[in-house]
């Protein structure tokens, strides 16, 4: 009894020591943005100070933080709903009306997200250019949504299709059309998966940069964009930057918490359980 | 009506998907044959495999390709070994299990921007950062990472932000391992190190595959990291084959160059695919 104790105290200290090393960065930002300026690059580093709200206040004074929050909840919100639009019909479809191709359509979708994004770089870019759609928040929502669509689709169908058969026989002996169908039998047993795929593309939106960066600046810009701009050098700034990451991330860090699951899940497109 | 509506519900998934996938592509082949550049709009003139030859002879090509591949080897290598060390750490139960398991998943849910600049300044800052802190604590010289160490630099944060990832996906493949057969092999006399060997790592096979070839696919692409930290530099000691091409096209305004390069992305990033499809096909029936 004794041993298993210590063993237990041993793997306790250790799983806590080595997890407060891996995530350290994550805290080191949070104390970070509760500092003056000063405090934030005193040498030694503080661990204990007067915490102080300035630096947040500054920076939705100074760096039109809301506007960038607002292209970000804009963005990622109506690229996801769009999204679920257009992928359930299709995920419906091929789980309760399954052919032959079904299995090839699914695994082309998922070919498509193989593609690395830089691929389609410079064309998007020429696109979003002669439509006169560059640094518009359009360009992003459209690329946000395809882009996130394979997932989507994949995850849709692996939630419907556990979805028993029965239930849609039943209602179809009773005279549901393919619309009733959706609207009264599957959208109450799909609700979870429906909202476990809009939380992992809303994830996986929010925290986009590669189109962000290159499609969007000023007037589009979502919140990875402000973050980017305080890469230069000058000036006392780390507690703004550390204010301003802790405000973008903080809202997505919880969500990605109560969606761990429909991660691993979507993200492996089912290949592991 | 009962044939048709399934594929009417079907179509604009993959309308606009198909629109997705072959659009860029005729795009992207008709520009690697031309001379385009966006400074210079008009006469798109054939100029062949011009543009291939150029963006493959480029002193910063094979530079790019070297970076692109030992990025991806280490921090695959990082993330599957520490990966699998720490989903081991916290597989049996202790004070704080749930605690600790979502404070390590936190990071991946970090956007790029924001973790490559908390590492750039506040870990790695030659003065004030927290790791030339810890440096002069022990005695030892600070580092200036990013000029001196760029690429070795992205690769900790990539490897920071795709460790939870790669943790997850263990952890939850944990949780199907068969314990009875863990308890009998314990009885048969077998120390920790062999039920590891011969009983949890090929349980493990499968996930470490997966997140093999999925980390190929999204860290062939590392832009936002580059982007926000080293810019390529110094030199081209930190520019991979995304940030090659960004340049070329965005920087440049070659689009005819940038086209030939990112073919050979799609290329490189097919071979991955592959062998990722044929698994998960398998395992959809």
């Amino acid at each position: 009894m004794h041993m298993k104790n210590m063993a237990l105290i041993v793997r306790t200290v250790s799983a806590w020591l080595i997890t407060l090393v891996v995530v350290f960065p994550l805290i080191w930002l949070v104390i970070t943005a509760f500092k003056t300026e000063q405090q934030a690059i005193a040498v030694p580093p503080q661990l204990f100070f007067a915490p102080t709200m300035e630096s947040f206040e500054e920076v939705n004074l100074r760096s039109d933080y809301l506007h960038f929050a607002r292209n970000s909840v804009i963005t990622s919100l109506v690229s996801t709903v769009l999204g679920l639009a257009i992928a359930a019909p299709a995920a419906y479809s091929m789980a309760f009306f399954r052919t032959r191709k079904t299995r090839d359509i699914l695994m082309w979708m998922l070919s498509t997200k193989m593609m690395p994004a830089v691929g389609a770089l410079v064309p998007v870019y020429v696109m979003a250019q002669t439509a006169g759609l560059l640094d518009s928040l359009t360009a992003l929502i459209v690329v946000f949504t395809l882009s996130n669509l394979p997932i989507m689709v994949w995850m849709l169908y692996s939630g419907f299709k556990d979805i028993p058969g029965d239930i849609l026989e039943a209602a179809r002996m009773d005279g549901a059309n393919v619309w009733g169908e959706f609207l009264h039998v599957i959208r109450p047993l799909a609700m979870g998966t429906l909202a476990s795929t809009g939380l992992l593309c809303l994830v996986l939106a929010w925290n986009e940069a590669f189109w962000s960066l290159n499609l969007s600046s000023a007037k589009a810009g979502t919140l990875a964009t402000l973050i980017a701009s305080y890469s230069s050098p000058e000036g006392l700034f780390w507690a703004k930057l550390s204010a301003a990451s802790l405000m973008a991330i903080a809202p997505i860090v919880v969500v990605g918490w109560f969606s761990q699951k429909q991660l691993v899940q979507g993200l492996t497109f089912g290949a592991v359980k | 009506m009962n044939r048709l509506m399934p594929r009417l519900l079907m179509s604009p998934a993959v309308i606009t998907l198909f629109l997705w996938m072959i659009v860029p592509l005729v795009m992207t082949l008709y520009f690697s044959t031309v001379r385009y550049n966006l400074m210079q709009p008009g006469d798109k003139d054939f100029i062949g495999l011009a543009n291939f030859e150029f963006f493959v002879t480029d002193p910063d090509f094979s530079a790019s390709v070297a970076n692109t591949l030992l990025l991806l080897g280490s921090v695959i290598a990082i993330t599957v070994v520490l990966g699998v060390a720490l989903a081991l750490l916290v597989n049996d139960p202790f004070p704080g299990r749930g605690i600790v398991r979502v404070l390590l998943i936190s990071p991946f849910f970090v956007m790029p921007t924001a973790n490559a600049l908390l590492w750039k300044h506040m870990m790695m800052n030659p003065i004030y950062g927290i790791l030339a802190q810890v440096w002069i604590f022990f005695g030892a010289q600070p580092v200036d990472w990013l000029t001196d160490h760029p690429l070795f630099s992205v690769i900790l944060m990539v490897a920071w932000q795709w460790l939870p990832f790669a943790c997850l996906i263990f952890i939850t493949s944990l949780q199907s391992l068969d314990r009875d057969q863990m308890e009998a092999a314990g009885m048969d006399g077998a120390n920790a190190l062999q039920k590891f060997w011969f009983l949890t790592l090929p349980h493990l096979g499968r996930p470490i595959a997966v997140v093999v070839m999925i980390e190929m696919i999204f860290l062939m692409s590392v832009f936002a990291e580059i982007f926000t930290t080293t810019g390529g530099g110094p030199g081209n000691e930190s520019t991979n084959v995304a940030f090659l091409i960004f340049k070329q096209a965005l920087m440049n305004f070659d689009v005819g160059v940038a086209s030939a390069g990112a073919l050979f992305a799609v290329v490189l990033a097919n071979i991955a695919a592959v062998f990722l499809i044929r698994m998960i096909g398998k395992n959809l029936d």
